[in-house]
C-alpha cells in the first residue's frame, strides 16, 4: 500500500519480484543495486541460506527522484522461489503496490513458471488483491540460454491481462531496468488515477 | 500523514525515548515503511531496520497463527550490548533500541504508555485523511506522464 507522507513530502511504494526458484529475482535486484548511484539507493539486504538461495526476502530501497515536490521511493523485494517457502511469499506480498513476475525461459522450467504464477494469483487473492487490477509486469528472463522457449509461446502461456512483457538476461543486466521502469510507471499512474 | 500529526508523533516518540532511556525509537508500518525515527541513529541503516522489523513481525505473526494465536503483540531481542523491543499498535510497529542504560521492564512500561497516545493519534490521522482525501487526490491527479517519465531519465 503506497504510503504518502505529506509532512516530509515522500511517496513510498512496494514492488515485489515473484517467480519460481532460481529464475533470476535476486539477480534482478543485484544488478539494480550494482548499477545504481550510491545516493539513490540504500543497502541490499538478502536473507539467504548458506547456499545463497533466498530464505525470506531480499530488500532494496531505491529513490527515483521527485515528482510534484514529492520524493518517490520504491522498496524492491524478492520472494523465495522454492515451493516450500509459500508461507513466506504470502507475507511478503502484504502491502504490495506492483508485482514483477520473473519467468525462467528454459524449456524444462515452464511447469515451474506456471505453478509459480498460479501461486502468485492465490497469494494475491488471500491478501485481498486481484492480479488483474494491480500494476503488473511479466519478465522473460534468461533469453540468452540455448534451450529457451520462443518468447511468443511464453507470452501465450503466461501473460494474464495484457501486461507489459520484457525479455531479459538479468545476469548481464539486459531488460532489468526496462522491467523496473515499466512497473514503477504503472504504480505511479495508478496512484494518479486512484 | 500531515504536518501537525507528524509533529505530535515526534513528540510522543521523543518522550518515549527520554523516559525509557533508550537509544533510538522508530515507528514503522507493517509493510516495512519507516514513518518516523528519534534518537541516536549512529550508523544504523534505518530503512533496512524498518524493513527487517516488519519482516520479523510478519514471520512471527505467521508462526502465531499456526499455533492458534492472532499475533504476538510484542517481540524482544536481547543482544550483548544492544537490544530491541517491538510492539504492534494496529497497523504500526513501535521499535525501541536500547542498551545497558535502560532495561526491558522499563522499556515495556513506557512503550505501553506511549502506545495509548499513539493509538489515539492514529485514529485522528485516519479521520483527517478521510476529510482531506478529495484535496489530496486532486494533487496527484495533476501528475502528468512527463512527470513520471522524467524520473527515469
Amino acid at each position: 500500500m503506497t504510503f504518502i507522507n505529506y509532512a516530509s513530502r515522500e511517496i513510498n511504494c512496494k514492488i515485489v519480484y515473484y517467480g519460481p526458484g532460481l529464475c533470476g529475482k535476486t539477480t534482478n535486484l543485484q544488478y539494480i543495486y550494482d548499477t545504481t548511484a550510491p545516493t539513490a539507493k540504500g543497502k541490499l539486504i538478502s536473507l539467504a541460506t548458506e547456499t545463497d538461495r533466498t530464505l525470506f526476502f531480499d530488500f532494496m530501497p531505491l529513490e527515483l527522484g521527485t515528482v510534484r515536490g514529492f520524493k518517490t521511493r520504491f522498496h524492491l523485494y524478492t520472494v523465495p522461489g522454492q515451493v516450500f517457502y509459500d508461507a513466506s511469499r504470502k507475507l511478503i506480498l502484504k502491502g504490495v503496490d506492483g508485482v514483477v513476475f520473473v519467468a525462467d525461459s528454459q524449456e524444462e522450467r515452464m511447469d515451474a513458471n506456471i505453478e509459480s504464477l498460479y501461486n502468485l494469483e492465490e497469494n494475491l487473492t488471500s491478501n485481498g488483491y486481484d492480479l488483474g487490477k494491480i500494476p503488473y509486469v511479466l519478465q522473460l528472463n534468461k533469453r540468452d540460454l540455448p534451450n529457451v522457449i520462443p518468447a511468443d509461446e511464453m507470452v501465450a502461456e503466461l501473460r494474464r491481462n495484457g501486461e507489459p512483457v520484457h525479455e531479459a538476461v538479468a545476469a548481464k543486466g539486459n531488460g532489468v531496468f526496462d522491467t523496473l521502469k515499466s512497473v514503477a510507471k504503472q504504480v505511479l499512474t495508478e496512484l494518479r488515477k486512484s | 500523514m500531515h504536518e501537525q500529526q507528524y509533529l505530535q508523533l515526534g513528540h510522543i516518540l521523543n518522550k518515549l525515548r527520554l523516559e525509557s532511556f533508550s537509544r533510538v525509537v522508530f515507528l514503522v508500518d507493517k509493510n516495512g515503511q519507516q514513518i518516523a525515527v528519534h534518537g541516536d541513529v549512529g550508523n544504523i541503516d534505518t530503512t533496512s531496520l524498518a524493513s527487517l522489523a516488519a519482516g520479523n513481525v510478519a514471520a512471527t505473526g505467521g508462526m502465531a497463527q499456526l499455533i492458534g494465536e492472532k499475533e504476538f503483540p510484542t517481540l524482544s531481542h536481547e543482544g550483548e550490548r544492544e537490544s530491541i523491543h517491538i510492539c504492534i499498535i494496529g497497523r504500526m510497529l513501535l521499535v525501541v533500541v536500547f542498551d545497558e542504560r535502560s532495561s526491558l521492564g522499563l522499556v515495556k512500561l513506557r512503550v505501553k504508555q506511549a502506545s495509548r497516545d499513539l493509538s489515539s493519534l492514529f485514529v485522528e490521522v485516519e479521520r483527517i485523511t478521510q476529510e482531506r482525501r478529495d484535496r489530496e487526490e486532486a494533487l496527484f491527479a495533476e501528475i502528468t506522464d512527463d512527470d513520471i517519465d522524467s524520473l527515469f531519465n
